[in-house]
C-alpha cells in the first residue's frame, strides 16, 4: 500500500543527512497535524547542530498546542548534546494516546545513533522511519550517494527507513524548475533503495506551479532569520 | 538549470580548499566550526588528500607549517579559543614565509566563552596573531557564497605573498545555509615554490626554512623585507563594499554577519527618510583606509556595528583622521542584535545630526 501522509504510523522519526531539511519537514508536518485537530508531540533529538534547530520553533509549535521536548541545553552557551527525560514521557504518553502523533527531530547522519537508547519503544510500538534528501546538497547529489547515507543512518539508528521525502531545494532561491529537475533523481533513489516517496516538498511560495506533482507538500521556511 | 548547490558555510570553506587544489587538512574538533572537519574526513581521501584530526590545535598548526614547508596547499581550521593555542604556530609559520589558509569561525569569548556567534577576536586577527612584528591577510565573508570565493582567493593571495591568510568567519555564517556556485571563484596566477623544502632531486642546493637568526642585523633585515611585502599586500588587495553610500549622511561600518543585519535596518531607516549606507570591508587586514577616508568627506557621521564591544570602531577612528564622529554599537559573548535595534541607534544619531 503506498504510504501517505495520512497512513503514516503515529511514531514518525524524521533522519536525513546534515542540512538536507528535516526540520523544516518536520515543523511543518507537526503544523499540519495540528491543523488536523490531532495532538502532537515534537521531540528535537539533534545531537549535531548548536544552532538553526527545532527548538527555534518550540514557542510557536506550543502555542499551537504541541508539547515540544528539546535538549536542555539547545541554543544556550554550551555544547552538551544530552537528550532530555521527558523523551521518555512522551513516549509512555503515546502508549496511553495512540492517536497522539509523536515527531522525532533527529540529526544528520551519524547523530542518529541518539535513536538507539529508545530502540525497544520503536520495537514494541512500531514506527516510520523518514528519510529527508535534496539532489542540492553537495554529498547527496546522485542517488547512489544519497542512497550510502541512507544505509549509514539505518547502521547507526539500528532502524530501516520505510520511506523519503524528496526535499530537493536550494533555499529562497529554488524555482520551479530546481524541484522539476530533482523528480528522476528521487525516482532513482526510490528504485535503489526499494522505498516510497512519501511526498515532495515545496516552498508554498512555488507550489502553486508545481500543482501536478503527486504528493506534493507545501511547506513555510521554518528556519530561524538572523536579518 | 542551476549549477548551485545548498551547503552550510562551514561546508562551503571545505568544498573550496578542495577545489583549489588543498590537500592537507589538519584540525582538531571545536563548535562552531567542525563541519569542516567532518566534510573533509569525507571528502579528502576521495580527491587523494589527507584529512588528519591532531591530538591538539598546537600540533594541527605545526603540522600546517611542515606541508606548507613541503610546498603542499594547506588548511586549519579552528574557533575562538582553539585560535589562541595556534598562535604560537602563526608567528613561527609568518616568519618562515610560509603560505597557509588559517580559518577562525568566531565564537563567544573570553576563554571557553560560548559557542554562539561573536566578532570578538577582531583585534587578534588583525593585529597580533602571534608574536614578533606580523600580519596575516584577513578575510572577512559575508555570506555562503564568499565563504567559498573568499577562501580560493585565501589560497592565492597565501602563495603570491609567501603569508597565511585567514578567513574570519562567525559562527552564523558557519552554521547557516545558503545557495553556492563554485564555478564563479577566480582564479590568479601563483608563483612556482622554488623554496619549498621538498627534496631536492641532486638538481639544486638545499632550501631552508627557518625562524631562527643568530644576528640581530639579519632578523632586523629579514622584518623590513616581509614589511615591504606587507607594503604590496595594503597598496594591491584591499576589498570592500559600498552600498548605498553616495548620498548617506550616516555610514554604518561593519563587516561579515553583522553587515547583513545592517543592511536590513539600511532598508528600513531609508523607508524612514533616512540616508543610511553601508561600508563593509571585506579585507580586514589589509584595512580599507583610503577608501573610508574619501567617505568622511561626503558623509556626516559614521557608525561601527560589531559583535564585540567596539574593536574595529578604532581602525575607522584612525582611517578617517576623526574627520566625524565614529560611534558605536555591539552586542557581545554570541548575542546577535536584531535589525530592530540597529535602526534604533541609525535614528538616535539621525536625531543629533537635525
Amino acid at each position: 500500500m503506498q504510504k501517505t501522509l495520512e497512513t503514516l504510523h503515529k511514531i514518525i522519526i524524521v533522519t536525513g543527512h546534515f542540512g538536507s531539511g528535516k526540520t523544516n519537514f518536520a515543523v511543518n508536518l507537526a503544523k499540519k497535524k495540528l491543523a488536523e485537530g490531532l495532538p502532537v508531540t515534537l521531540v528535537d533529538l539533534d545531537i549535531v547542530n548548536p544552532y538553526f534547530r527545532a527548538a527555534d520553533n518550540r514557542d510557536e509549535l506550543m502555542a499551537l498546542g504541541a508539547r515540544c521536548i528539546v535538549p536542555e541545553f539547545a541554543n544556550t552557551n554550551v555544547d552538551i548534546p544530552t537528550l532530555p527525560p521527558e523523551v521518555y514521557s512522551a513516549l509512555e504518553e503515546y502508549e496511553r494516546d495512540s492517536d497522539r502523533v509523536t515527531i522525532f527531530d533527529v540529526g544528520g547522519d551519524n547523530g542518529a545513533v541518539a535513536l538507539g537508547m529508545y530502540n525497544q519503544f520503536f520495537e514494541k510500538y512500531g514506527c516510520d522511519m523518514i528519510y529527508v534528501a535534496s539532489k542540492y546538497r553537495p554529498l547527496t547529489e546522485t542517488s547512489d550517494d544519497a542512497l550510502a547515507i541512507l544505509r549509514e543512518i539505518e547502521y547507526y539508528s539500528r532502524l530501516h527507513v520505510s520511506c523519503i521525502v524528496n526535499s530537493s531545494n536550494i533555499g529562497e532561491e529554488t524555482t520551479a524548475d530546481d524541484i522539476r529537475a530533482s523528480l528522476d533523481w528521487a525516482d532513482e533513489l526510490s528504485k535503489k533503495s526499494g522505498l516510497p516517496i512519501l511526498c515532495t516538498l515545496a516552498d508554498e511560495r512555488i507550489a502553486d506551479e508545481l500543482s501536478d506533482i503527486p504528493n506534493l507538500l507545501p511547506i513555510k521556511n521554518a528556519t530561524n532569520r538572523l536579518y | 538549470m542551476s549549477k548551485k548547490v545548498l551547503m552550510k558555510g562551514n561546508e562551503a570553506i571545505a568544498e573550496a580548499a578542495i577545489k583549489s587544489g588543498c590537500l592537507h587538512f589538519f584540525g582538531y574538533p571545536i563548535t562552531p566550526q567542525t563541519e569542516i572537519s567532518e566534510y573533509m574526513a569525507k571528502r579528502m581521501p576521495k580527491v587523494g588528500g589527507l584529512c588528519l584530526q591532531a591530538e591538539s590545535e598546537i600540533s594541527a598548526i605545526n603540522m600546517i607549517m611542515g606541508a606548507a614547508a613541503a610546498g603542499s596547499r594547506c588548511l586549519t581550521s579552528s574557533s575562538s579559543p582553539g585560535i589562541s593555542l595556534k598562535s604560537e604556530g602563526i608567528s613561527y609559520i609568518v616568519a618562515c614565509d610560509l603560505p597557509c589558509v588559517i580559518v577562525n569561525v568566531q565564537r563567544g569569548g573570553p576563554g571557553l566563552g560560548g559557542i554562539q556567534p561573536s566578532q570578538q577576536d577582531y583585534y587578534q586577527a588583525t593585529k597580533a596573531n602571534g608574536h614578533g612584528d606580523e600580519h596575516v591577510i584577513v578575510l572577512a565573508p559575508a555570506s555562503v557564497q564568499e565563504m567559498a570565493q573568499l577562501t580560493s582567493e585565501a589560497f592565492d593571495l597565501a602563495d603570491i605573498y609567501r603569508m597565511p591568510a585567514m578567513i574570519l568567519a562567525d559562527g552564523a555564517l558557519g552554521q547557516m545555509m545558503e545557495p553556492v556556485d563554485f564555478e564563479l571563484a577566480t582564479k590568479r596566477e601563483v608563483p612556482e615554490k622554488t623554496w619549498a623544502a621538498n627534496g631536492t632531486g641532486g638538481k639544486r642546493k638545499k632550501n631552508i626554512i627557518n625562524s631562527l637568526y643568530m644576528n640581530p642585523q639579519d632578523l632586523e633585515d629579514s622584518v623590513i623585507a616581509r614589511y615591504k611585502r606587507y607594503d604590496e599586500v595594503s597598496e594591491k588587495e584591499v576589498k570592500y563594499e559600498e552600498y548605498k553610500c553616495d548620498d548617506a549622511d550616516i555610514v554604518i561600518v561593519s563587516y561579515g554577519i553583522t553587515s547583513r543585519i545592517c543592511k536590513t535596518a539600511i532598508t528600513a531607516a531609508r523607508a524612514k527618510g533616512i540616508k543610511v549606507g553601508l561600508f563593509r570591508p571585506i579585507t580586514l587586514w589589509p584595512y580599507p583606509k583610503k577608501p573610508l577616508n574619501k567617505l568622511a568627506d561626503s558623509a556626516k557621521q559614521f557608525l561601527v556595528v560589531e559583535l564585540n564591544m567596539g574593536q574595529m570602531v578604532d581602525d575607522v577612528k584612525v582611517a578617517t583622521d576623526c574627520k566625524r564622529p565614529v560611534s558605536f554599537f555591539g552586542r557581545t559573548g554570541g548575542v546577535i542584535p536584531t535589525p530592530a535595534e540597529v535602526l534604533a541607534e541609525i535614528e538616535k544619531i539621525a536625531g543629533g545630526l537635525n
